[in-house]
């Protein structure tokens, strides 16, 4: 076939059909499109003020490797005037996030950010490893969700950041709109779509890629030579998100819009206060101060069932009233987290509820 | 009759590696055209399709991928016809879907990339 040229400077060989658009374009002008609509996503939320501290959470893959790589270049390019670490979660899995680690570390060098990595083991006193070897692979990715989760905030507070930002693309999303609405978490589908969630109590995080496909990351990762790592999970990855996953690929494949429709969709819902409502009030973990819509946080709630050999009834909630009714106090030899606290200026910052997409 | 070859250079990216012998780069030589006997039964229907004697197009590279390097989980790369929804394709560097995907007709020396986007992030 003839080459094309590029619909956007008409001089280059087109070398990508856009996803978004349809439009062909050449390697200069993706790059340029793919930044500059970053960029146009973070000043049109406001993300960001000069002199903010921020976390990227790097987990090694495709899209925590782009979005240090375009972060850095964006944060010289528009004068941002941000300070930018990578922080990272070790969660103890031999042979999966021990080799991707050894791709953040390099990409420490290469994008000259200084790094953090946090253990689970240091943090819990418990690798996935050990977990798995306790509980199984059934529900070792609640495990690891929970954990991980509350991990990125305690790895935040000692780097002293005011923002994590998460390499989410708009695939994420638009899975994360699919399986709220299949699993009819109403209240969840309403705040899925927020570019920025920031609790009473937590460090603000917010998604740059929210809008940036797949597919274009990773050509952007493919032209750019970026260093990064690719191998799934060797424990079984969440099931119902692999299935959703799936039906949004086959979807794109016949219409390239449907992720960006999706994400329109789930944004132009309105969810009734009623439903809203629901929402349990967050409050203080009594053990370890991390926010909680229980006296218990989750993580203690996991950890308590760990410790005590019975993980697999703390993963209900009926399990957990019951092992809060029952045993009122901890067992002497049992390891706790640490107490979470948050920076005193981060103190009365509003409150838009929980993030509700994981990957 | 002598069937000339083709030497093609094929690359893996993105964890698809992993389903052919954790080899991230292979230089094949292939048949210019699709040959009359298919290789074993199983491609016959499949193939049966596309009359045999076209000239050797990507289509006819994945299906020879799947017969001769591919060494596990061969629905995690071919789906109905094509690769697996996620699958990226590079033909000489440029996105397939500007190359007319499956029908480009492949030429000696060509470079052609498979990149898995469904792996973490």
């Amino acid at each position: 076939m003839a080459p094309r040229n590029c619909a956007l400077c008409k001089v280059s060989r087109a070398i990508l059909k856009r996803p978004k658009t349809g439009q062909q374009i050449c390697k200069e002008c993706f790059f340029h499109v793919f930044e500059t609509e970053v960029h146009n996503t973070i000043t049109e939320a406001n993300l960001f003020k000069l002199g903010d501290r921020v976390a990227i959470g790097a987990s090694g893959g495709k899209d925590s490797t782009v979005l240090a790589y375009v972060m850095k270049t964006l944060n010289e390019r528009y004068s941002y005037g941000l300070n930018l670490f990578l922080l990272s979660i070790d969660e103890g899995i031999t042979g999966y996030r021990d080799d991707s680690l050894e791709t953040v570390k390099r990409n420490q060098e290469q994008y000259k950010m200084p790094l953090k990595i946090l253990s689970y083991d240091e943090l819990y006193g418990w690798t996935m490893d050990a977990i798995v070897a306790q509980i199984g692979t059934k529900n070792n990715c609640t495990f690891c969700g929970v954990f991980r989760r509350q991990a990125l905030d305690r790895g935040a507070v000692m780097l002293e950041v005011d923002h994590i930002v998460t390499g989410h693309n708009a695939d994420d999303i638009a899975e994360t709109v699919l399986m709220n609405i299949m699993r009819g978490d109403i209240a969840r589908l309403g705040r899925c779509t927020s570019i920025c969630t920031q609790g009473e109590d937590t460090i603000k995080r917010s998604k740059p890629f929210k809008y940036a496909y797949e597919k274009e990351i990773v050509m952007y990762a493919y032209f750019k030579k970026l260093d990064y790592f690719s191998t799934e999970c060797i424990y079984s990855p969440e099931a119902y998100r692999g299935h959703a996953r799936v039906f949004l690929k086959d979807l794109e494949a016949a219409r390239p819009s449907t992720i960006i429709d999706i994400i329109h969709s789930g944004e132009a819902f309105e969810v009734k206060e009623e439903v809203k409502a629901v929402q349990k009030a967050q409050q203080t973990c009594r053990r370890c101060g991390y926010m909680s819509s229980n006296d218990l946080c989750k993580a203690c709630t996991l950890l308590e069932g760990l410790e005590r050999g019975a993980a697999a009834i703390a993963v209900t909630d009926k399990a957990r009233r019951k092992l809060v009714t029952m045993e009122g106090g901890t067992i002497d030899t049992m390891r706790t987290i640490p107490y979470f606290q948050l920076p005193s200026h981060k103190a009365g910052v509003n409150s838009s509820g929980l993030a509700s997409s994981s990957s | 009759m002598s069937q000339s070859t083709l030497s093609i250079k094929v690359e893996f990216g993105g964890g698809l590696e992993l389903l052919f012998s954790n080899q991230r780069s292979h230089k094949v030589s292939l048949p210019s055209h699709v040959p009359t006997a298919p290789p074993d039964a199983n491609t016959t229907s499949e193939q049966g399709k596309k009359e045999s004697g076209r000239p050797a197009d990507i289509t006819y590279l994945m299906y020879w991928m799947r017969d001769n390097l591919l060494k596990e989980r061969e629905e995690l790369f071919i789906e109905n016809g094509t690769v697996r929804p996620g699958i990226l394709v590079l033909v000489n560097d440029t996105d397939w879907e500007l190359e007319g995907e499956g029908e480009y007709v492949l030429q000696d020396g060509d470079e052609i990339v498979f990149i898995s986007t469904l792996h973490g992030g």
